[in-house]
Parts: C-alpha cells; structure tokens; sequence
C-alpha cells in the first residue's frame, strides 16, 4: 500500500508529541572532574581517573554546571527544587566507563516550567504552551566509533574504539510532558520549540548550542491517536535529530509512517528509531518493549544540592530579555513587516542583522542584503548564513558605500560576492576590483543621448510628459554603463534631457 | 518473611551482568530474604519527618569552582586499557546481530 500523503495523515490522526533536549553545557571544566571540555581534541587527551572512573576516584559537583541549569530552569518558567539529588542510572554500554551515568531521577532540579512558541499559519500566527515536566542535571558519554561491519554502524561491527573526551561534560536534559493538541502544525510546533529552547539558551551564554556538533540534541516521541479520542497511541522515539529543518522532517515522517502502520491495521511498535539526514527517513534501533530497568539509586558520592532563595533570586534577575519579547521589540524597533519578521527568524538571521544594525546600517538595508542577496549566496553554497567569510561590519560598511552614493546596488552585488569569496572588507574589493560608480555627468549624458536616440519613440514619449516610460530608458542607460552608475543621477540627467 | 524468588534473583544477576549457577540463584534468593526483613524493621518506625540519607556526612552543596586542571596524557589514560587503537579504548562489539 503506498504511503499516505501528510494531508491524508491529518484528515484522520491527531499527534501527540513529546521532546526531549539535551544541551551541552559550555562550562570551561567537566561535570564531575577538572578536565577540560574542548570539542575536537585529540582522543582521550580530556581525561583523569574521575572520568575514566578509576578505582578510588570521587565526583565532584562543578558549581558553574549548577548554575547554568538553574538558568535554564527559571527562563524556562520552572520551579527550582529547594532540594534535589543525583542519582546513578545503572547500564552497561561502554560509552560511560563507570557502567553507570550520574543523572538525576525522581529529584530534578527543575520542574514544572512552560515555553510559548509562536508559529505562522495560515490563520495568521498562532501561539502553542509547551509545558515542561523538568529540567535535570547529568553527565554526558563518550564517543564510540564502531569499526567493520556496516561503516560506522553499531550493528554487524566486529568492535568499537572509545573516546571519553565528552565523557562527564555536565549535560542538561530538557523534557517536555505530552504535547497534545498541535494537529496538522505538529511540525513545525517542534522546530519552533527547539528553536526557543535554542535561542533562550544562547541568550543565556550557558552553551554553545550547535546542533551540528551536537551541544544540542533533540529526541522526538510522536504518537497517532484517532482524531476525538482520548486514548493516546504507541510512541516512538526517533534520535540523532541534529538540526531545526530535521526536527520537522523526522517528525512529518514518523507521523506518516505510523499512519501507514495503523490505515493498515497495524501496530506502531515502542522503540527507539535513528534518524537519517539523508533520507529524511529513520530506522529502526533498540525495541523498548521491555521497560528498561536502569535502578536508579541516590549517588552515595555526591551530596544533596540545596541552592538557597537568595542565589535564586539573584540569579532570576540576571535572566536576559526573552527571546521572544527581543523579537518583538525589534519588530517595533525596525519596524519590519510580520512576513518580513517570520523570513528573519526561519532564515536565522534575526542576531546577525541586530549586529548590522548596531554597527550603524540602517535596519531595513540591514536586512534586505542579509535575507536577499548574502541568503541567496548561502543556498546556493549550501552553508549556513553564519559560515560565510561576510560578517556584519562588512554588511554596515556597505549600506554606507551605498548610502555615500560610492556604490550602486549593482555593484553592491558584485562586492558581496567578492567580500564571501574572501577578497577582504568591501572597501578593499572595491579597490581590488576597481568597482567605481560612473560619476562623471559627460559620459552618463553620451549613454542618454546614445539611448535616445536608439529609442526615439520612447524618448518623444517622455518628451511630451509620459513620465512612466522614462523607466525603460534608465534601465537602457544602466546597462549601457554596465550597471556602474548610479539610478537616481540617470534619472535627474535623463528626464533634463527631454526637457523636464 | 519477604522473600526473592529464584526468578527475581536470575533477573537481577541479568542486569547486574553477574553470571550465576543454579545454586547461587536459590542460595541467595533466601539470604535477599534475611536482608529484607532486617531492613523492612525500619518501616516499623514513625520516620515521617526524616530526610531520606543518601551520604554518611550530613553535607550539602560541596562543590568545586569551574577551573581546568591537567589531564592525564593519553598514554598514561590508555595504560590500564587490556586493548587501544588509535589513542582509543578498544572494547568487543557491542551489540549482538539479533538486538
């Protein structure tokens, strides 16, 4: 039977999230021990008997970690546990060498939080509340390199290569309760979650959150239940979700995949499934038809963290302005349309125009070059906007080229483009390339006269006061001066020229 | 008398990865027992009131500053590894074909 259309799944299923995200804190030293947490050092070279849990070697709790979850919990709109504990997650794998995970149980040290999102629909945009069950603190675990078999893949290797620099990085895991109640947009209620969570986290300089590099992970549970009914479905779990356009395309695709599993009158199994970037698709992993029994037990190592009122409240008022009312106010600020805005925040731009405009470009300019042409650059290069050699000072100094009148937005183009390609700051590109506006009156007026007379129907046209089809001219006399001269002296020479 | 059976046994040998004779699964399916009832007399008392003790020390909020210290050089970490490859701990395969 063939796949049922996205359209056909929501006809007939309502899904019913859930999210769980961890973030890599980006505190200088481990978790639990004082090694250093650098991401791509050389193997095994962040290590110590703490993290390799040698015979003997005790934890101890990085105050910093501490904080930054707290953090997370009060912008989060948590609850901060007055008392809270770690416990041991008992489990066998050699990702973490103690056989065990330092993690937090019953005893989170945030709970009951909630994030509103706020997505486009085609009623207009639409708020969604995505409460958050807690926000607990834990260890992260090595990096396994699975060698023979299926490249790079755990099933059918003949063995595994263990690197524990990540091993004990402090991780916060985010998880939200079921989210219920999103329908066709269930999709794109889970990116924009992720990206709030993103956005929050940065705001708040406790991690790095690169998704590509895994300081931000999502794992996403969807289930179908009938359209009405209140009995929720089977649940999957699909991992290795590392970036926002993926979070949407796991989730479309489970939801389609388990429509095609129930249409058919089959069961969606409970299990743990792996994304693939490539094909948008996931497969299966571990099958989770056996509750896991990790006996959880209080860590006799560690002692209890019972934060007092006062840090709290210090630190709820250090709390940055929240994403979203930053949005907002920049919106007034710039006064940018709402579809202009929402092409900001898909983009991911809305930082890098903000740093364009406090270097003094006007925010309008700002933003065109960035969503327009500096995107366009991007797509076609396949990068993220952020990864191109062209920063915001660049963009600055050429709204003011332009400004000045040094640069046509012809020109501007050919600047960028030699800006990314690493020929230095725009300035210098212009030097390098020799990019100048024709300023000179006697050669823009030979082109216009060129141009007249080529045209002369046109040009009597205007003559005689249609001033509409000037436009046809300018356009002839930009072209003539390959772009280079300015529009607006074109237009003051042209409509001179006959006579106005 | 609480008691474990032979069962409950055999499935915490299985998590612990402990492997056991039929033997040692009912022999100490019986001592769990004892073990059991000598706990369970803590029940008996009013402990409403009383934090649950995880640590022998009544401490709290011990914690260290954020500061890098030295790791250990590789070498030194990958020294009691029974087997390495590329700087890293080799270890059997992981999972079976049939997981």
């Amino acid at each position: 039977m063939a796949l049922p259309t996205y359209e056909e799944v929501i006809a007939k299923w309502d899904p019913v999230l859930g999210l769980e995200v961890h973030v890599e804190l980006n505190t200088q030293s481990k978790m639990f021990c004082s090694c250093a947490t650098e991401f791509g050092a050389a193997p095994n070279t962040q290590t110590c008997p703490v993290c390799l849990a040698l015979p003997g070697a005790l934890p101890v709790v990085n105050e910093k970690a501490i904080e930054s979850t707290i953090l997370i919990g009060l912008a989060l709109n948590c609850k901060i546990a007055p008392y809270s504990r770690f416990a041991r997650k008992n489990y066998f794998y050699p990702d973490m060498p103690k056989n065990f995970q330092i993690s937090q149980y019953d005893e989170p040290i945030c709970f009951d939080g909630y994030v509103d999102v706020e997505i486009e629909t085609e009623e207009g945009a639409k708020q969604f509340r995505i409460e958050i069950e807690r926000v607990h603190m834990e260890e992260d675990t090595g990096k396994s390199l699975h060698v023979g078999g299926a490249t790079g893949r755990i099933h059918g290797a003949d063995y595994s290569l263990l690197d524990y620099n990540r091993a004990g990085i402090p991780l916060v895991e985010i998880v939200t309760k079921i989210v219920p109640g999103t329908g066709k947009y269930a999709p794109e209620v889970a990116k924009a979650y992720v990206a709030e969570l993103r956005d929050i986290l940065r705001g708040l300089k406790v991690s790095d959150v690169k998704m590509e590099q895994g300081s931000l992970r999502c794992d996403a549970n969807v289930s179908l239940k009938p359209i009405g009914s209140d009995v929720l479905g089977t649940r999957s779990e699909t991992k290795n979700v590392n970036s926002l356009r993926s979070v949407e395309r796991a989730i479309r695709g489970e939801m389609i995949r388990h429509a095609e599993l129930l249409n058919d009158g089959k069961k969606v199994k409970q299990e743990t499934r792996h994304f693939q970037e490539d094909t948008g698709l996931t497969r299966s992993g571990r099958s989770k038809e056996q509750a896991e029994d990790y006996r959880y037990f209080p860590d006799p190592d560690l002692v209890p963290v019972t934060p007092a009122a006062s840090w709290i409240e210090e630190l709820r008022a250090s709390l940055p302005e929240r994403p979203s009312l930053r949005r907002k106010r920049l919106k007034e600020e710039w006064n940018v349309p709402d579809k202009e805005m929402a092409a900001m925040i898909n983009a991911d731009v809305l930082d890098i125009v903000e740093a364009t405009v406090l270097m003094g470009a006007d925010p309008t300019k700002a933003r065109t070059w960035w969503l327009g042409e500096i995107s366009r650059i991007a797509n076609e290069k396949e990068l993220p906007i952020a990864e191109l050699a062209i920063t915001p000072a660049h963009v600055a100094e050429l709204v003011e080229l332009v400004a000045k009148g040094e640069l046509t937005d012809k020109l501007a183009r050919q600047v960028v483009e030699g800006v990314v390609a690493g020929e230095g700051t725009p300035s210098e590109v212009v030097a390098k390339r020799g990019i100048k506006v024709v300023n000179d009156d006697g050669a823009l007026m030979a082109a216009i006269e060129k141009v007249c007379a080529e045209q002369a129907e046109t040009a009597e046209k205007v003559r005689g006061g249609h001033l509409p089809a000037a436009g046809a001219l300018i356009g002839a006399v930009m072209k003539e001066t390959k772009g280079q001269a300015d529009a607006a002296r074109v237009r003051e020479l042209l409509l001179g020229h006959l006579g106005h | 008398m609480s008691s474990l059976s032979r069962d409950d046994v055999a499935k915490l040998a299985g998590l612990a990865r402990i492997e056991m004779t039929e033997a040692e699964l009912v022999e100490l399916s019986s001592q769990f027992g004892l073990i059991l009832d000598a706990v369970a007399r803590v029940q008996e008392m009013d402990l409403s009131g009383v934090k649950a003790t995880s640590h022998p020390q009544p401490l709290e909020n011990v914690a260290r500053p954020d500061v890098v210290h030295p790791s250990l050089s590789p070498e030194d970490a990958l020294s009691g590894a029974p087997a390495q490859e590329d700087s890293r701990f080799r270890v059997p395969q992981i999972l079976g074909e049939a997981e």
